[in-house]
């Protein structure tokens, strides 16, 4: 029975069975995205209306709280593949996590820039020190470093080995991430959404945001697939399945 | 193999609980530094620091701004409900700086036991609503209150 579980999960996480897999799969999340994505959008900046104390500056919220979520959201991706990727040796997950990284760092900084120039106006300052920032910023760190140790290794086992083991360590900083703005005084807001409570949102905001949010992930998914599928040709460039997809070309 | 296996994922499991011992131990060694404000309460009780700049943290007390005339200079009371403390500031204040608001301000006490503050910072809160709702909010908050008055009145 577990035998024929791992025989089973071999065969989909071959690199070869997912080259050919993810093709077929990838319109099926890139399609919804923009559908949802455009929907969202028009929806949060042409429908919602405007907020009682922020005017429309509020609606920056649309791009910035989907781009912290999906921060968070990849990083877990990315250690636990890491994690199956250095305990169990499936390369396919080592990959998935070198493919998020680029991904998780771009809306990291997509939140804190969004984030910044929404502080400006409303707090009266671009960047404090405060833990929710700090943090966050922490994490576009822990992504770096990611990548850096991925670059900066040649051997592709080792690389992983230690790249893997800094995402793993990383995973402290998510939970710190998410109750800074509990456990001490913040600049930053409390959590609006992602809390046991009711949202302290009105409905006509929320939907936009929560599709947004969809959207964010569906993007995810497709630009993931997408970025792993070059990492399985890089990695697997000298294996014959790839040389012989190369010649049929 | 399985053995081997086993050792990494034990290796991983005890890497992930060390770190997180050493964070939490980290952090609340910390703690205090973390602070991002202090509430005029603590103030009050000497938890500051006297020496150095700090930022303290609270509401604006509604009817206490005043403004100078022909400067950027502005007075407010700022308090947690509990205490209160006043404050002066000079410069531009950000958008959602008014009465009733949350900010965090910069800066030092005074002999006179004035807050001094060189940044003024609003904290905004986590509720996002239409006017309407707020004035409905409001109006509703409004009525509760006077009838409230008027059962004390009448006691």
């Amino acid at each position: 029975m577990f035998r024929a579980i791992w025989a089973w999960i071999q065969k989909f996480s071959s690199p070869k069975y997912f080259f050919e897999m993810s093709a077929r799969l990838i319109p099926w999340f890139a399609i919804p995205a923009a559908l949802v994505g455009a929907y969202g959008l028009y929806l949060g900046l042409f429908v919602a209306p405007t907020d009682y104390q922020q005017g429309e500056s509020y609606r920056i919220i649309f791009i910035h709280v989907p781009a912290a979520w999906m921060s968070l959201f990849i990083y877990v991706v990315m250690a636990v593949s890491a994690a199956i990727g250095l305990i169990w040796q499936i390369r396919l997950a080592d990959m998935i996590a070198a493919a998020s990284a680029p991904i998780g760092a771009s809306f990291t900084f997509l939140a804190l820039v969004t984030g910044s120039l929404w502080g400006k106006p409303m707090w009266g300052t671009y960047w404090v020190w405060d833990a929710r920032l700090t943090s966050e910023l922490i994490l576009l760190f822990l992504y770096f470093g990611y990548m850096a140790l991925q670059s900066a290794i040649e051997d592709q086992r080792t690389a992983d080995k230690a790249s893997g083991l800094l995402a793993i360590v990383g995973v402290v900083n998510i939970p710190i991430i998410h109750y800074s703005v509990e456990w001490w005084n913040t600049l930053h807001q409390g959590a609006t959404v992602a809390k046991l409570d009711k949202p302290s949102i009105d409905i006509s905001m929320l939907i936009p945001l929560l599709l947004m949010a969809l959207a964010f992930k569906l993007f995810y998914a497709a630009v993931v697939l997408v970025r792993a599928r070059n990492e399985v040709l890089l990695r697997d460039r000298s294996r014959r399945w790839v040389r012989e997809l190369i010649e049929k070309l | 193999m399985s053995t081997k296996r086993g050792r990494r994922k034990m290796l991983v499991i005890l890497v992930l609980f060390g770190v997180a011992v050493a964070t939490v131990l980290g952090l609340s060694a910390f703690e205090e530094n973390l602070l991002y404000f202090y509430s005029p309460t603590q103030v009050k009780a000497g938890e500051a620091p006297k020496t150095r700049a700090f930022r303290v943290g609270g509401l604006v007390v509604k009817g206490s701004v005043v403004r100078a005339s022909d400067t950027l200079n502005v007075q407010f009371v700022l308090t947690d409900n509990t205490e209160s403390m006043p404050v002066s500031y000079s410069g531009i204040l950000p958008d959602l700086f008014r009465e009733g608001q949350g900010i965090v301000a910069m800066g030092t006490m005074n002999v006179a036991g004035q807050f001094v503050a060189s940044e003024v910072l609003a904290k905004h809160d986590e509720n996002y609503m239409p006017p309407e709702v707020a004035a409905a909010l409001k109006a509703t908050e409004d009525k509760a209150k006077q009838v409230g008055s008027a059962n004390t009145n009448t006691l």
